[in-house]
């Protein structure tokens, strides 16, 4: 916060470092895209960079909005996304074919990515409204189910096994913070473990041979393997200090796949190495805290588990997708938001900062009168 | 959990110890990552690095200049000219833009060609260019060039070719060079060098044998490309280095001049000199001509090479085995010598001698023979009778000492050696008891005996030098001084003078004396029957007509050259090959006596083996088209 007597108050009082931290974010992300271009701002850089400004925009207008206008919100969003969700499924039906967004006007629209903050304020909504002594009651856990299977099972049937994985992830976190017991979520682990080869069995050919090559991906290295491949290639010939700002061969000539939209970060790492890794990471990591702090400070429960479960939104975007890099996951499809070229991931990851700071807003405001 | 009521303080603890349990669990990610980033990027930094790069610079192979060949004074036997060509860069195509048809109509292809180019075009990946037409004429080349701008992706560059200046002559010596096909580039490990179009590797003869002193070191542009191919700069390139020149120990004159002097008869002629074993001449006639071969035959020149009945495709040199017939009478003597039958022992020859139930049949009724008179004559009787008072085991071991059915250790991808019988040799391959008449058989070359031309050539150099010469083909490497032969010189003086006086006295190729005064030349006439025993004399069917085979080495008193001829159904040796191997011995010389012997047989048969080479090439490529037609 950055209190001042020149500058006008609403605009001191914003979250500062946590624009700045994202705003650094993105601009390391621009000039990566820069330099995945060949060094151009076209045709990724500026697109990117107004999307971003856009939507940060966007964030800080929503740090105004109100816990109890968020709350009444919740349920009438959840609903409408649903229903969009529903809409695409049927649309794809009616053109045979697999679709995951909704042409609205000039705008595309994909309802999925709403459905990773949606599912995390609704939750963090239900347990505010469940009691505290039914929390370990079998109320408390199936309407927390079926909120969060419908909806992920809409997602996975489109198929989109990242961002269905991305909401379960997001769903089971608040769960877990709102106090279920240990062993719905210990259990269900111990399940899958049983089930996977059963699950591996159902899974889509492209999808299974995912799985395959990330066990093992030396076994097709020109194929399907070849993603991980080169992305390792272009993170290990980085080393510590990298190659250089547009200096990334493997990115330059186009042997690393995706290298401006999921593989950013092998295209950053070859070019700025272990260090630039590093940086991105930690900046991260700063993000996240921030966003597990405010919920810390929260008073409401609702706000706590909010908070919480958008942090932990946004760490799943980063983890997924540097683990798929670094080759520790299969390829799922996980972009890295605020870097990757893109707009709906620089959305919903703005749309959870944006509640943040509001969440933020509050308790500073709230907590003053109490 | 029933038990227990869970109200808000209870809620609220459960919460920061979750929230704890969360926080950690990110850190482990967090430092996870940080983790397996830094092993990526510092521990396996060097192999990373190294694939990057191999990613990144890829070599385009620049194909280095084939070796020449030289004979032993120098003069090219197999060059390369220059050539041009055309090739299609697949990346630089444009889209929507069919230039092979274009190129059809410059370069006058024909359908076949359209159609492999533009199926090698569809299979075709990144900058590997696509062979469009080998060997362009200049006014072709330069029509693709003005033109290029309206040709993305084409290219027309001047390149190498081989070239054989002697043609035929020289075809199953040098054998040819050809595009490596997939067996061969496999075998090499997918050599990228060996798919570069216009790229040629020996196929045959000392070309495919010499292929690894020949071919050179390929250079290449080192250039910087992207994953599909597309080249994006040039880094420093690495030069290339041209193959070895190799020195064969043939003299290309004789070589040509044997090779013109057979015309159109079917056979082989091997030189040698006598006092080092070099091989002067290694020819087999007729030849292909190793020029179309390394463009590609056509087919039409494949199929009437491939169904002459005097076979042009085969190495007879190498691969030709004969019987020897006579020409082992020489070898015969010298192990009857070292045997102790007495030089002057009589043995009188009434047209034919009796063998257990069979009768053989001599050429003449030769009277009273002694071992001079009966080479001299060629007197089967004598060498019957006395083949049949001497060891048979050590009779073979001599010949077989002299050259016939040895195998020579020669640069050749292929040597068939033949067979010199023994009783040995006999129970080993053929369960049975050496007979009286295979001694017989052998004594007069006919029976299991088989010979190769080069053997023919060894056989009077090693009986000329009286060492056990071995015959070489390559000029480089050591020199061994030969051993000499455990024989008796004055046996061996005996064996020449005798074989002196088959040319120069009353022998059987008194018709071949050397046309010069003080050279005499010293021989042996051999007849090797085809059809049947016992019926020789003139045969209408020309391929049921016994072979002519003389071997001669000259001077006769100091002998320097020697020479082996087989001519393929010539009838008598005396009458066929001995005349061919007066001319190539006298072209040894004097080239203007040889030359002059030469110009009305060849106003005989029609022009020079050049001109007929040529007039042959023209039907072949009249009849193609007519086929193709």
């Amino acid at each position: 916060m950055i209190t001042s007597a020149i500058i006008p108050r609403p605009l001191a009082r914003l979250p500062w470092r946590l624009i700045f931290l994202v705003t650094g974010i993105a601009t390391f992300g621009l000039i990566v895209l820069y330099s995945a271009a060949g060094g151009a701002p076209r045709p990724w850089a500026l697109k990117q960079g107004i999307i971003f400004f856009g939507f940060l925009s966007v964030a800080i207008v929503m740090s105004w909005v109100k816990e109890s206008t968020i709350k009444a919100l919740t349920f009438p969003i959840y609903a409408a996304t649903l229903i969009m969700l529903i809409g695409v499924e049927v649309l794809g039906f009616v053109s045979k074919g697999a679709q995951r967004w909704l042409d609205i006007g000039p705008i595309r629209l994909q309802p999925s990515e709403f459905m990773k903050p949606a599912i995390v304020l609704t939750l963090a909504r239900f347990y505010e409204l469940v009691p505290a002594a039914e929390i370990r009651t079998w109320r408390a856990i199936w309407p927390a189910m079926t909120l969060l299977g419908v909806p992920a099972l809409l997602i996975l049937v489109q198929p989109d096994l990242g961002t269905c994985i991305m909401v379960v992830l997001c769903g089971v976190t608040v769960m877990f913070l709102a106090g279920l017991p240990w062993w719905l979520f210990v259990g269900p682990v111990a399940a899958v473990a049983v089930a996977a080869p059963i699950a591996y069995g159902m899974l889509h050919g492209y999808q299974r041979k995912r799985i395959d090559v990330f066990l093992d991906p030396e076994s097709d290295p020109l194929g399907a393997g070849y993603h991980i491949a080169q992305s390792k290639i272009a993170i290990g010939s980085g080393g510590i200090w990298g190659k250089g700002f547009l200096q990334g061969s493997q990115s330059h000539l186009q042997y690393l796949p995706e290298g401006h939209t999921d593989f950013v970060f092998a295209t950053m790492a070859e070019e700025w190495g272990l260090v630039g890794g590093v940086l991105l990471i930690c900046a991260f990591a700063a993000v996240i805290r921030w966003g597990m702090r405010v919920s810390q400070n929260a008073r409401t429960r609702f706000a706590q588990l909010a908070a919480a479960g958008l942090s932990a939104t946004i760490f799943f975007y980063v983890s997924i997708n540097l683990m798929m890099v670094m080759g520790l996951a299969p390829v799922v499809g996980v972009p890295l938001p605020l870097v990757s070229f893109g707009g709906s991931a620089v959305m919903t990851v703005m749309l959870c900062l944006g509640l943040l700071m509001a969440l933020e807003r509050q308790q500073r405001t709230v907590s003053r009168l109490i | 959990m029933k038990h227990m009521r869970i109200t808000t303080a209870h809620q609220s603890i459960t919460f920061s110890r979750r929230m704890m349990v969360l926080g950690g669990a990110q850190a482990a990610v967090g430092g996870l990552l940080i983790g397996r980033m830094g092993w990526l990027a510092v521990a396996q930094n060097e192999k990373y690095q190294l694939l990057s790069e191999s990613n990144r610079v890829q070599l385009i192979p620049v194909p280095p200049r084939r070796g020449w060949i030289i004979d032993r004074h120098g003069k090219p036997i197999a060059i390369n000219r220059s050539s041009f060509r055309v090739d299609i860069i697949p990346q630089q195509l444009e889209k929507d833009r069919d230039v092979v048809s274009g190129l059809a109509r410059l370069l006058a292809l024909n359908e076949d060609d359209v159609e492999r180019i533009r199926r090698e075009l569809a299979e075709s990946r990144g900058f590997q260019p696509v062979s469009v037409a080998d060997n362009v004429s200049y006014d072709k080349y330069a029509a693709v060039t003005v033109r290029l701008p309206d040709l993305p992706g084409v290219q027309a560059t001047r390149g190498f070719s081989r070239y054989y200046p002697d043609g035929p002559a020289v075809a199953h010596l040098l054998g040819y060079v050809g595009t490596a096909n997939a067996k061969e580039y496999e075998a090499e490990n997918k050599n990228p060098l060996l798919i570069i179009p216009g790229f040629k590797i020996g196929k045959q003869g000392l070309e495919k044998m010499l292929e690894p002193y020949l071919r050179g070191t390929p250079g290449g542009q080192r250039v910087e490309v992207t994953a599909r191919g597309k080249l994006i700069k040039e880094l420093d390139p690495k030069p290339d280095r041209s193959g070895q020149t190799v020195q064969l120990t043939i003299d290309q004159g004789l070589q040509q001049y044997a090779a013109r002097r057979m015309g159109d008869q079917s056979g082989a002629l091997v030189a040698m000199d006598v006092t080092t074993g070099d091989m002067l001449a290694f020819v087999s006639m007729p030849a292909f001509d190793p020029n179309s071969f390394s463009e590609g035959i056509g087919r039409t020149e494949w199929k009437a090479l491939s169904a002459n009945d005097h076979i042009p495709l085969l190495n007879k040199v190498a691969q030709g085995l004969y019987p020897s017939g006579s020409t082992i009478k020489p070898a015969m003597a010298l192990a009857f010598l070292k045997q102790g039958v007495d030089p002057k022992r009589r043995v009188l020859c009434n047209g034919g001698y009796q063998i257990g139930n069979r009768y053989f049949r001599c050429d003449a009724v030769h009277g009273s023979m002694d071992m001079r008179s009966a080479v001299e004559r060629s007197c089967n009787t004598y060498f019957w009778a006395t083949g049949l008072i001497t060891d048979p085991e050590q009779t073979t071991e001599m010949v077989n000492m002299l050259g016939y059915g040895q195998e020579f250790d020669l640069p050749l991808p292929t040597q068939r050696y033949g067979t010199m019988p023994s009783p040995k040799w006999l129970e080993k391959k053929y369960h049975r008891k050496w007979q009286g008449y295979d001694s017989a058989n052998t004594s007069i070359g006919q029976g299991y005996v088989l010979i190769n031309p080069m053997q023919l050539a060894v056989m009077p150099a090693r009986l000329a030098a009286g060492q056990l010469l071995q015959p070489r083909l390559l000029m480089a490497g050591e020199r061994k001084p030969a051993p000499g032969l455990d024989v008796d010189p004055a046996h061996l003086a005996f064996v020449r003078d005798a074989m002196s006086a088959v040319v120069n006295e009353r022998g059987t190729a008194v018709g071949s004396k050397l046309p010069l005064d003080g050279v005499l030349m010293a021989g042996k006439t051999g007849t090797a029957q085809v059809f049947r025993l016992g019926e020789r004399g003139h045969q209408s069917t020309w391929a049921l007509r016994d072979h002519a085979l003389f071997i001669a080495f000259a001077p006769a008193d100091k002998p320097r050259y020697a020479i082996g001829c087989i001519i393929e159904h010539g009838g008598f040796g005396a009458s066929t090959a001995a005349p061919v191997v007066r001319d190539s011995m006298t072209y040894l010389f004097d080239q203007k006596k040889a030359f002059e012997a030469l110009e009305p047989l060849e106003k005989q048969w029609g022009g020079t083996l050049a001109e007929r080479n040529a007039r042959e090439l023209e039907s072949f490529k009249a009849a193609s088209k007519a086929g193709s037609a």
